[in-house]
């Protein structure tokens, strides 16, 4: 191991499985590099507890550069820790100081019931996802892409939109679990591009109706999802999101 | 070894071929079930196409959820022979740059069919909805990308793979609402079942529960990737992992040219021991940036410091034509050329300046000129070309900050090239089927289309084809032939047995109780192969690493230490699975590269090289694909495939 | 024939409630504050019972009273649910969780600003409603109308209720300081160019409300207003 020269305190949730009851555990670390980043933290950790027969912690974790949206640590009261615009992976160990006291828990909310120790189902997502976030067209249906010339202004805000990972660092932050960020990004990236409009009312209203149905909280507009996303998805999305769901409610007649 | 290459004209093999495949009728279609493994780009198209077809399909991932599948960290983009931009390019042309970048190791048929699909799947993925970077007139933007002198790349920011991988999932989302796809997350194939030769379903674990459960399927496709963590440190994703490839290769697939591993020029440095993954600069910066290191050995000066002159541009030097964009196996060596030559930059003198100032005041002198300010003086053209690359690359600098803690606005990068990609895989013929009758493989899963050396901005591009484009039509040849097949009841012995089989191999991760952890083994196996079969390769390293990787084997299999419980979430469990199949890959990588007595592409044997130090090919007697047969107990036999090259006129590769 | 579904009952609904409602009460504070506002003319309050006469006995007004009623019920009992359920919605809660780092306490705290509010409120309409409504307001002043001043500052001789007239008038600020804006939002009246222009205006709003209402107690208790 390289070693650096910080040491820390970590209190870490440990729970069995779904049905267990959980608690935080301390554990001691030494010789911390600053280079490290907090995941490579936890490998250290876990190589010491294998080591000493203990069970390692587990942490859902993949690409470890921020994009696959696999990471997911509550660190000292935070979603990814500190740091804004970045993911656990992305966070290093020089963003904290010698002798930090780091308590960790997994995202909370009754939509993401805790797998084991800080891994957490998040495939909630994946259903508001399947009930509509989708543009139908079946492969060998499409027109040459440049048919369609798209405003780089309204092309560019749909990409904002759709830089989304999934992570639920949204969720996991709003002080009522709602999942408004999450869904609102993806209905606003489609609505934005004209390949969505067919869709675009019958969209909303399932999308919504499955993201309610899954047991998120409503949105107060505290801001807090916004502030706290790694990829800075703007709250002008839930604001476009819900002026789609008032149309699809109370304009068109088309009823879902 | 019968690649089942169509007969005719290059051009019209692939036409020829989707008109006359035989067909399934709808009502056949809905009673026949495949079993897709891998939700990246190749698994998440596959499985939305073939379902929207009328097929029952059962799509596996490990990762939580389809979308996170290692495709989503693809940053630069993806190629397609549209000539938007009226550079010349055509799908001859793409073919041609895909065979000669691949060093001439690459099937003809096959990249040529990816080149014509290549304009299709733009057109596809606009359709979805996928937000792909355009002009201020509403059409495609393009970029550059190594090895190539047209912009054919498509791209979205710096996360081009992300979004296209977010399109595939959200096909496949629809068909999972449909019903037309029973999506299997946290789930990981660990047999084929074979039975009567023919592949008919798999055994998977349930990795949250730990069962091990039994699937039956017509046909099992594997779009699983690449086993470039064989390495241990590369760019991949900690889970990507060989197993189901290799799984199936023990099962009768044959393993394709498995010593082609890409190796990355533009990567973050290793910092450390710590280090459990390296992070990858997008190529697309090679657009804007030059690469250099100091003219004088062991130059303590930073970067700045050091005055133009006294700085060697060794690939604008070496490359005259295509300079900073040289393919990467070309770009990775000659960085590694002159580090091993004492000129490498940084503390562990393992890197070399990719460097932005000169583009940033070419893009501030344009900017200013725009703004109607006339002679500006540098400070200005720098802070107005700031803003320029900041938008080009804004991303990809705050990753670099963010990882090394430096500033790449007022420093130049220090990168290094790292494994990135495995060209190899699954032997594949046209069809995309593996030698075991009715199991596919697609994307990087196989070994297909990018022979020695995969160019910048293809592998997105294949994993799509594949999917989108052609299993769908090549699958109709072996299913039509299935129709009168039942489903397979899952007591039937062979999915007992391979179930037993795969419950015993846990069961003595688990039994083991050794000393060491899982980890320890996968970095020493990491450590040889880097060192011995990595960048430059030679015959006696190679020799003294299959003895090395045969005795880490052993002492793996009787001194692993396994915590936990077989029926739990259980990581470490997991891992110990990959790490013994990588274990296995990395003896066969190192025998292929054994007998490969030649350099092309990304494998570089030292022995073999011209007098300017540039990989020399040997096209009499290694002009083939070579396809490893799995013997018992961890023997390999291996088959040649010879290419032929019909329509390009094969040459020593030149980028100067 | 199609229906409006859960255009109400699902969560954008339940928010579009608030919005609306809330926007409502916005307009009326404006109304109730200027109104209230005419005691500082300082004439005994004789043009201040000429304003409450008038709201008192236009019809229209009236009508909008009941309007006024329905919607400040609908207010509370949807904040209240939206409380619980929002609560419910995280049965396990963090054990340490940083608000701070990325949100106002205001924001955070619509709930319980509310509930104070509406304790205020119990004591706000028992003070003044119902005895403009239905007990009857005893004197009257020198135009003969209905003497609403001098109830006033009679009450307002009372430190206590000063005291909780002016601390229900900071939580007015803050419940204000966020839900001025949040309505926009909620409703979707969300613009790049616009949106700066409603939050200054929230601010503005909020403060201005507030501490025009928190004058009037203090300035009839400290005899500045007779």
């Amino acid at each position: 191991m390289s070693t650096g020269n910080m040491n820390l305190t970590l209190k870490v949730w440990r729970q069995k499985n779904n049905k267990a009851k959980g608690n935080l555990v301390d554990y001691k670390m030494s010789e911390i590099s600053p280079d490290m980043s907090f995941l490579e933290m936890f490998d250290v950790l876990n190589e010491q507890l294998i080591n000493k027969g203990e069970e390692p912690i587990v942490f859902d974790h993949d690409c470890r550069e921020g994009i696959c949206g696999a990471c997911s640590m509550y660190i000292n009261g935070r979603p990814h820790g500190p740091k804004e615009g970045i993911t656990t992976c992305q966070l290093h160990m020089r963003s904290f100081q010698d002798g930090d006291t780091i308590v960790v828990e997994p995202w909370r909310a009754k939509a993401f019931p805790v797998i084991k120790d800080l891994a957490v189902d998040r495939t909630a997502f994946d259903r508001i996802i399947a009930a509509g976030g989708f543009i139908s067209v079946n492969t060998g249906n499409a027109q040459d892409a440049n048919a369609l010339p798209i405003p780089k202004f309204q092309a560019d805000s749909a990409f904002e939109a759709a830089a989304c990972i999934g992570c639920g660092a949204c969720v996991a932050t709003c002080k009522n679990a709602s999942a408004m960020l999450f869904t609102s990004a993806k209905i606003s990236q489609l609505a934005q591009l004209p390949q969505g409009q067919p869709e675009r009312y019958r969209r909303v209203q399932s999308m919504v109706a499955q993201m309610d149905a899954e047991g998120f909280g409503n949105c107060t507009n505290t801001g807090a999802c916004e502030a706290e996303c790694p990829k800075g998805i703007s709250l002008e999305n839930i604001a476009r999101m819900n002026r789609d769901f008032y149309s699809a409610k109370f304009v068109s007649e088309e009823e879902v | 070894m019968n690649a089942n290459i169509p007969e005719g004209e290059l051009t019209g093999k692939w036409t020829k071929l989707r008109s006359s495949m035989p067909l399934v009728n709808p009502a056949n279609k809905r009673s026949i079930e495949i079993i897709i493994v891998g939700s990246g780009l190749a698994g998440a198209s596959a499985a939305s196409t073939l379902a929207e077809m009328g097929y029952k399909v059962k799509c596996f991932c490990f990762q939580d959820s389809p979308r996170r599948a290692h495709s989503i960290a693809a940053q630069g983009g993806i190629n397609a022979a549209k000539n938007y931009q009226n550079d010349g390019d055509s799908v001859y042309r793409l073919f041609y740059d895909t065979i000669k970048g691949g060093d001439y190791r690459a099937r003809e048929a096959n990249v040529h069919r990816l080149a014509e699909v290549s304009a299709n799947i733009i057109d596809q993925c606009v359709a979805q909805g996928v937000p792909l970077a355009r002009e201020y007139g509403g059409l495609l933007d393009n970029r550059s990308f190594g090895g190539t002198q047209v912009q054919r790349t498509f791209y979205a920011a710096g996360q081009t793979g992300q979004q296209l991988l977010l399109g595939a999932y959200s096909a496949l989302e629809r068909q999972i609402g449909m019903g037309k796809v029973e999506m299997f997350t946290r789930h990981e194939m660990l047999e084929v079942v074979v039975i009567e030769g023919k592949a008919r379903g798999i055994i998977a674990r349930n990795l949250i529960t730990g069962e091990l459960e039994r699937h039956f399927g017509h046909a099992v496709l594997l779009g699983t990737g690449g086993y470039g963590n064989v390495f241990y440190l590369s760019t991949n994703a900690m889970g990507s992992n060989v197993t189901a490839a290799w799984k199936a290769h023990k099962k009768g697939a044959y393993f394709g040219n498995p010593c082609f591993t890409q190796i990355h020029p533009t990567c973050i440095p290793v910092s450390g021991d710590h280090q459990s993954k390296l992070t990858l600069m997008s190529e697309s910066l090679r657009n804007d940036g030059r690469i250099w290191v100091p003219k004088k050995k062991d130059d303590q000066r930073k970067a700045t410091d050091i005055p133009e002159e006294e700085r060697d541009y060794y690939l604008e030097r070496r490359y005259p034509a295509f300079g900073n964009l040289v393919p990467r196996d070309v770009a990775s060596r000659a960085a590694k050329e002159r580090c091993d030559a004492g000129y490498g930059v940084g503390q562990s003198k393992l890197a070399v300046y990719l460097d932005f100032t000169a583009n940033t005041e070419r893009y501030g002198r344009i900017e200013a000129t725009k703004h109607n300010i006339h002679n500006p003086d540098r400070e200005t053209c720098m802070r107005l070309g700031r803003d320029v690359i900041k938008e080009k690359y804004g991303n990809l600098f705050d990753m670099y900050k963010q990882i090394t803690g430096e500033d790449p606005y007022e420093l130049p990068m220090r990168i290094y090239p790292a494994v990135h990609y495995t060209m190899g895989g699954l032997w594949v013929d046209y069809n995309l089927m593996t030698t075991v009758p009715g199991l596919y493989a697609l994307g990087e899963a196989n070994f297909s289309d990018h022979g020695a050396n995969r160019l910048g901005a293809s592998a997105l591009m294949q994993g799509l084809a594949d999917g989108y484009f052609v299993i769908p039509y090549t699958i109709g040849a072996y299913l039509s032939k299935e129709l009168a097949t039942k489903p397979i009841p899952l007591d039937h012995p062979a999915f007992v047995e391979a179930e037993a089989s795969v419950r015993g191999i846990l069961e003595h991760f688990l039994s083991v109780k050794g000393t060491k952890s899982v980890d320890f083994f996968h970095k020493r196996l990491g450590k040889i192969m880097w060192e011995k079969c990595g960048m430059a390769r030679n015959a006696e390293g190679l020799t003294s690493a299959i003895a090395e990787i045969q005795a880490l084997r052993k002492e793996f299999w009787q001194d692993v230490r396994v915590p936990g419980e077989m029926n739990e979430f259980n990581p470490e469990l997991e891992k110990a699975g990959r790490v013994a199949d990588f274990i296995e890959l990395g003896e066969l990588m190192c025998m292929d590269a054994l007998q490969r007595n030649e350099s092309c592409g990304g494998h570089f044997r030292e022995e073999y090289q011209t007098e300017e130090g540039e990989a020399l090919r040997d096209d009499e007697n290694y002009a083939f694909v070579s396809a490893w047969e799995y013997k018992d107990d961890v023997k390999f036999e291996l088959h040649k495939e010879q290419l032929k090259f019909e329509n390009i006129k094969i040459a020593q590769r030149s980028y100067k | 024939m199609a229906s409006f579904g859960n255009a109400f009952s699902s969560s954008i609904g339940k928010k579009l409630i608030m919005g609306i409602t809330g926007l409502f009460l916005i307009l009326f504070l404006i109304v109730h504050c200027f109104i209230n506002a005419l005691i500082f003319v300082n004439d005994g309050g004789l043009t201040f019972n000429i304003g409450a006469h008038f709201m008192a006995t236009n019809w229209l007004i009236r009508a909008s009273e009941v309007i006024l009623m329905v919607g400040l019920l609908l207010h509370i009992i949807q904040g209240l649910r939206l409380t619980f359920q929002n609560q419910a919605a995280r049965p396990e809660k963090y054990a340490v969780y940083d608000g701070k780092a990325n949100s106002k306490w205001y924001s955070r705290s619509m709930g319980l600003l509310g509930t104070l509010l509406l304790i205020f409120l119990i004591v706000h309409l028992s003070n003044f409603w119902v005895v403009s409504r239905f007990t009857g307001i005893p004197t009257e002043d020198a135009n003969g109308h209905e003497d609403l001043f001098a109830v006033m500052k009679e009450t307002f001789q009372n430190v206590w209720l000063v005291v909780l007239y002016v601390l229900a008038m900071g939580s007015l600020l803050y419940h204000l300081l966020h839900g001025f804006a949040s309505a926009f939002q909620t409703l979707g009246w969300n613009h790049k160019k616009y949106t700066p222009l409603i939050k200054a205006i929230g601010v503005w709003y909020s403060i201005i409300i507030a501490v025009v209402f928190a004058a009037m107690p203090i300035a009839m208790y400290a005899g500045f207003i007779n």
